[in-house]
């Protein structure tokens, strides 16, 4: 088997047409039947054909997105809204901004038959504001489905209506947090709510919503089109199906491969074309950085929920950054720590203080200063954040030191001993050339 | 400690939940959180942004521990402020499990990395729960050797409250509570991460009637008081419990007194009345006291005019000599307490045959007496019936102006459960626009009332002849409940104390002769007069066609009454009951100081006519209460009303009691029409909470927060005028005008409404009328 079989290009099947964001481009691969295929069926059918399937959210969690849609109660004569999460800011995540890019009309697709299946008629796309190209894309995309008939009123005759409106987020990380996201989208200041109640039955003003990652609801129209056994013959036994793994960082050839959950780093990296030539692979994250790090021990981890976390990690959104051995693993998590303190939603104690002093920390430890005792009271302040905030930012903003500090434990010691950082910063950039 | 929803329907059965906290099995109704569980037992989980009457947060992390349900554990520590108890639920605080102990001691030391440890010269240092808990639930020491946040400070966020941005733990407690209770969110936080703040609207200053209660439940001292700011150590203070003398509402309160000064008056609790809050007025208006010149000492105007300071027995004799056998009326004013009311009730009766005695210095009409003495006492509504109300009815009443801690309420449950409040407004205040009310202009025309509304009527409603009929048939139409709002503290007291020309204390009517027994025997007197006694402005009138010869006026401003009562005074033989020098002590032919509230004891009613008792604040002041100068009065003319002390006038009108006999029926007056003549605007008015009242004297950052005096007139009207919004108007009676800002707002053409007694405003004094039709042009 060539390495480049293993990929199970679906999303990403056409992104090499030049016209692949159209919705000319999207039917003539056909784009659009699914939808047809769904309002035939009953709503009740749908969200249990999605259940059946073993199709789990990828945004990171990984909940059964089927068990999702069906938490929305039914009769309760409210109005419900379908929420897509495209606010895209995890460090090193790119995988739903290229899927807009290049398919908008999938996540279209998708959010017509999520809207269907939990009787919602509004839904929302909640896009991060800063990426201007793929909003006029969506924006465009979503002109072109009103215009075909796909949105509006009575879509294809079958008396469902449903409304899409495209929100831009304003910039903040913590608005990728549903509850956040919703605060945000209702025209509040992003910051998290308090639950319960669970958006299922109090989400944006208040109503019955579903927030689901863009890519999952991309993945479904696939599945209503393919059928479950052609979904669930993809993945292992509780992760079925294909997704985007984003591989970043020093590698040959960055980018998104679509493949089957369960394919581990050493067949991606072979399909990325290796770590960057002439070097190797020191550390890389399996789901953004808010996923505990590997290093190359862990190459042959299945890439799916279960053996990630059971290697003490995440699978989280698939983003695979690729460290090799110029990168200074202490400068590393401080850069990251830098992000959280600034993205830190400020609501609750652990979080704002924690990573306010944690920047602090790693900056003497990054300068060399300090004693080892800093490195045992580093661990003991990420304990005291980790599982005492009010949402899971903090979680993920400890992830990168209590890893790191788990298989670098003497880099940083190296540090002290050295009087500062050992490396050469330049080395680990981009456009040092081969055999710096 | 329980939550609403058993509150407020004491008497439906309330399921209740069982659960271990720390070993100790403790049973509270469903819904109770964790943390009230725990208090209920007696243990104290830390806690910053927790607030017992404040939607939970559970931003500050503080009050993490462990939990069990049905031998399954969360696998993280929980907020104990945000979950409610479950039966079968194991919880271990602090005091059992390690793993709560350290969450709860890395809570702390992260609050402390950032705050800046200036205790020594913070207002709260003494009183901070950051302070106290950092002590008994902080570790001994931080491991903190990074930089502090920093920012300049204080920052003003009004006139009343200052920020100092270090020292805040970002709660969200002065957030919330101007949002959900005051309906006022002015301020709010922004920023994000550790510089995230409180901050104003930069169009929107914080404006609000109730802001001082974000001090007060401030847990650092990030808010403090302008006034109070650097004043005090709180462990330099005495705290009295106390009664605010500001209005109705009925707040317990707290004075806090250094070396017999005042420093700052706090709310108390009390959870039937004013929950933990007060408004900005009860809590920064207690200058008055000082601002003015005090009279210290009894005065006597000489042969050459002028006042002149003489013993108390001096003063006492003349006064007495003055008064003896003499056609004499009393004037009680409305801020007088319980214990006082009924000493110039008894005196007026007793010392001077007679009862021409009135509590009332505002408008007042005689159907409004009819309904005082007949109807008012009779009332039961509460605070409670309120919280169940399906609907309330506001007639001749701005709570929020003129009843703040009743808007409170009425506000609650309008967020709560969407109550419907209908109101008889010209136009929709601010107060109305937060009660969403829906405004009505003919009162005989609301429908759909039941039993469990409740219409509420202000003492304004006595201007509109025929609208306290037109309000109790109304009331009768639907069995609804009524209640008598006044605006002073002292009305409520002073009516049932008998300050009124037609009832004795308890609510005896005058009229009937039982009754004057009842009190004549209970007095040891033969009898008690039987003439019908005259209102406050008949007593005026009388006194200046020498129909009385004398006045005794305890604590009245006469521009309250109209603006001729001055001139009728002058050509009488006045007694004057005062703090501080007044117009009417300019006149008055004997001065007698009397003690403020601080300085005495005694009660007042509020409107829902329970009685809140206090102590005097200051020992050792030498200023006595009107009710003892009254009696000594009395002695000296040879009447006793052997009223000596304040304990003893308690002690009698509880004896006393109140009437169980036959109240006459209530005099219904017709209705009169206001119209508009000669092209002239009918002029409504309303004081405004914050406004020139004499007792919110000196206090200039309390009225910085005031509403600036507007004109409201309609859409129509204003076209018609030519003016915008923001243009100066000019509002004339044949007496005088005042010029005002237009604001534009939905109502009668007809009408023109600005505020009774504000800067630029004073209705009364500048165009001799608080009601009726004014001329109005553009400026």
């Amino acid at each position: 088997m060539t390495s480049a079989s293993k990929l199970t290009p679906v999303l990403s099947a056409n992104w090499d047409e030049k016209d692949s964001f159209t919705i000319e481009g999207y039917k003539r691969n056909g784009g659009y039947k699914a939808v047809a295929k769904a309002l035939a069926m009953s709503p009740d059918d749908v969200i249990q054909t999605i259940k059946d399937s073993g199709l789990r959210g990828r945004g990171g969690a990984g909940f059964p997105t089927g068990s999702k849609w069906g938490f929305i109660p039914q009769g309760d004569n409210k109005e419900h809204y379908l929420v897509v999460n495209a606010d895209e800011s995890e460090p090193g995540t790119c995988k739903d901004m290229p899927l807009l890019l290049a398919n908008p009309h999938v996540l279209i697709e998708g959010i017509i038959i999520g809207s269907y299946a939990i009787r919602a008629n509004h839904a929302f796309i909640y896009l991060r504001g800063e990426v201007v190209h793929v909003f006029r894309r969506v924006q465009q995309a979503i002109e072109d489905a009103y215009k075909a008939g796909l949105l509006g009123k009575n879509i294809g005759g079958k008396g469902f209506d449903l409304e899409l409106t495209l929100h831009a987020g304003a910039g903040a990380y913590i608005c990728g947090e549903e509850t956040a996201l919703l605060d945000s989208l209702e025209g509040f200041r992003g910051q998290p709510r308090l639950r319960p109640p669970f958006p299922a039955i109090a989400g944006l003003y208040a109503k019955p919503t579903v927030v689901n990652n863009v890519e999952s609801i991309a993945s479904v129209p696939a599945i209503i089109n393919n059928g479950i056994e052609w979904f669930q013959a993809m993945g292992t036994e509780k992760s079925k199906g294909f997704t985007l793994y984003s591989l970043s960082g020093h590698v040959n050839n960055p980018g998104q491969f679509e493949a089957p959950l369960g394919i581990t780093l050493r067949e991606l990296l072979e399909l990325a074309g290796g770590v960057r030539t002439g070097h190797k692979l020191k550390f890389w994250t399996p789901g953004g950085s808010s996923t505990p790090m590997f290093t190359d021990q862990h190459l042959d981890i299945p890439l799916d929920y279960e053996g990630v976390s059971a290697a003490g990690s995440m699978l989280g959104t698939k983003a695979l950054q690729i460290f090799d051995e110029t990168t200074c693993v202490v400068r590393a998590a401080l850069r990251w720590t830098e992000f959280y303190k600034h993205e830190s939603c400020g609501k609750c104690t652990p979080c704002r203080e924690g990573t306010w002093w944690l920047v602090q920390m790693l900056h003497d430890l990054e300068d060399g200063k300090g004693t080892e005792a800093d490195l045992t009271k580093l661990l003991d302040l990420c304990d005291n954040i980790a599982g005492r905030s009010f949402c899971a930012l903090a979680d993920g903003a400890v992830a990168p030191i209590m890893s790191s500090l788990k298989y670098f434990r003497d880099e940083y010691l190296e540090h002290q001993r050295n009087g500062g950082c050992p490396f050469d910063p330049v080395a680990s950039t981009i456009f040092k050339t081969v055999g710096a | 400690m329980v939550p609403e929803q058993a509150l407020l329907e004491t008497e439906a059965p309330v399921e209740m939940i069982t659960l271990v906290i720390d070993g100790f099995e403790v049973s509270v109704p469903k819904g109770t959180l964790v943390i009230r569980a725990a208090e209920k037992l007696g243990i104290q989980i830390p806690r910053f942004c927790d607030h017992p009457l404040l939607d939970p947060e559970g931003a500050c992390r503080q009050c993490l521990v462990d939990i069990e349900i049905n031998g399954r554990a969360f696998p993280k520590p929980q907020a104990s402020c945000t979950i409610p108890v479950e039966n079968n639920m194991i919880v271990k605080t602090q005091l059992t499990s390690p793993v709560a102990e350290k969450a709860q001691a890395g809570i702390m030391e992260f609050l402390l990395i950032n705050h800046p440890l200036d205790c020594p010269v913070c207002d709260k240092g003494g009183e901070c729960p950051l302070q106290n808990q950092a002590m008994s639930n902080g570790r001994p020491d931080s491991r903190y050797e990074g930089v502090k946040r920093t920012f300049e400070k204080p920052v003003p966020i009004s006139s009343q409250v200052l920020l100092d941005r270090e020292r805040c733990v970002l709660c969200a407690r002065c957030t919330r509570f101007s949002e959900q209770i005051a309906g006022d969110p002015f301020i709010t936080l922004n920023e994000r991460g550790a510089l995230q703040q409180v901050g104003i609207y930069a169009e929107e200053p914080f404006e609000s009637y109730y802001s001082g209660n974000t001090v007060q439940i401030c847990p650092v001292g990030a808010l403090t008081g302008a006034s109070y700011r650097f004043r005090a150590r709180p462990f330099d203070l005495v705290s009295v419990d106390s009664a605010c003398e500001h209005c109705s509402s009925g707040c317990a309160m707290r004075t806090d007194i250094r070396r017999g000064k005042t420093l700052r008056r706090l709310a108390g609790d009390d959870s039937s009345v004013n929950e933990e809050w007060n408004c900005d007025k009860g809590r920064w208006a207690f200058k008055y006291l000082t601002s003015r010149e005090r009279v210290t000492s009894p005065m006597i105007r000489g042969a050459d005019g002028e006042l002149h300071e003489a013993s108390w027995p001096e003063a006492i004799a003349f006064a007495a000599s003055g008064l003896k056998g003499k056609r004499a009326g009393v004037l009680v004013g409305g801020r007088a307490t319980v214990e006082d009311a009924y000493g110039y009730s008894k005196f007026a009766r007793v010392a001077l045959a007679t009862n021409d005695i009135d509590f009332r210095s505002r408008p007042h009409s005689d159907e409004e007496t009819s309904f005082l003495s007949r109807v008012a006492l009779g009332l039961k509504t509460t605070y409670k019936d309120i919280d169940k109300a399906d609907k309330v009815v506001l007639l001749g009443f701005e709570p929020e102006e003129e009843s703040p801690i009743v808007f409170l309420r009425i506000f609650k449950q309008v967020r709560k459960r969407a109550l419907a409040v209908i109101s008889d407004a010209p136009f929709a205040s601010r107060g109305s626009e937060k009660l969403s009310a829906e405004l009505v202009s003919d009162i005989s025309a609301i429908s759909g009332l039941t039993a469990k509304s409740v219409i509420l009527v202000g003492e304004r409603l006595a201007e509109n002849v025929g609208a306290l009929s037109t309000a109790l048939a109304l009331a009768e139409k639907f069995n609804a409940k009524l209640a008598w709002i006044p605006r002073r503290a002292g009305e409520r007291g002073a009516l049932s104390a008998g300050a009124i020309s037609t009832l004795l204390p308890g609510g005896r009517p005058v009229s009937d002769a039982s009754a004057r027994v009842d009190v004549a025997t209970a007095w040891s007197v033969d009898s008690l007069p039987t003439n019908p006694g005259r209102s406050t402005s008949e007593i005026l009138l009388a006194l200046s066609v020498k129909n009385l010869d004398a006045v005794v006026i305890g604590g009245v401003d006469p521009l309250d009454i109209s603006n001729e009562a001055l001139t009728q005074l002058l050509n009488s033989f006045v007694v004057s009951l005062e703090i501080s020098h007044s117009s009417v002590t300019a006149i008055a032919d004997v001065v007698l100081p009397v003690a403020a509230v601080i300085e005495k004891s005694g009660s007042f009613q509020d409107w829902q006519g329970s009685s809140r008792a206090f102590d005097k604040a200051i020992d050792d002041s030498l200023s006595r209460s009107d009710v003892r100068i009254l009696s000594m009065i009395a002695d000296e003319m040879g009447s006793p009303i052997n009223l000596p002390t304040v304990a003893a006038t308690a002690r009698e009108i509880a004896a006393l009691g109140v009437w169980d006999g036959k109240v006459p029926a209530f005099e219904k007056a017709a209705t009169e029409k206001l119209t508009g003549s000669d092209g002239k605007l009918n002029l409504t008015s309303w004081r405004l909470l914050l406004d020139l009242g004499t007792l919110q004297d000196g206090e200039a950052n309390l009225a910085g927060t005031a509403r600036k005096a507007t004109a409201h007139i309609s859409p129509a009207r204003a076209e018609k005028l030519g003016v915008k919004s923001g243009d100066q108007i000019s509002i004339s009676s044949d007496l005088g005008s005042i010029s005002l800002p237009v604001a534009i707002s939905s109502m009668s053409d007809d009408s023109i409404w600005v505020p009774r007694n504000s800067i630029g405003s004073q209705v009364l004094a500048n165009l001799g009328f608080i009601a009726g039709p004014v001329k109005v042009v553009k400026a």
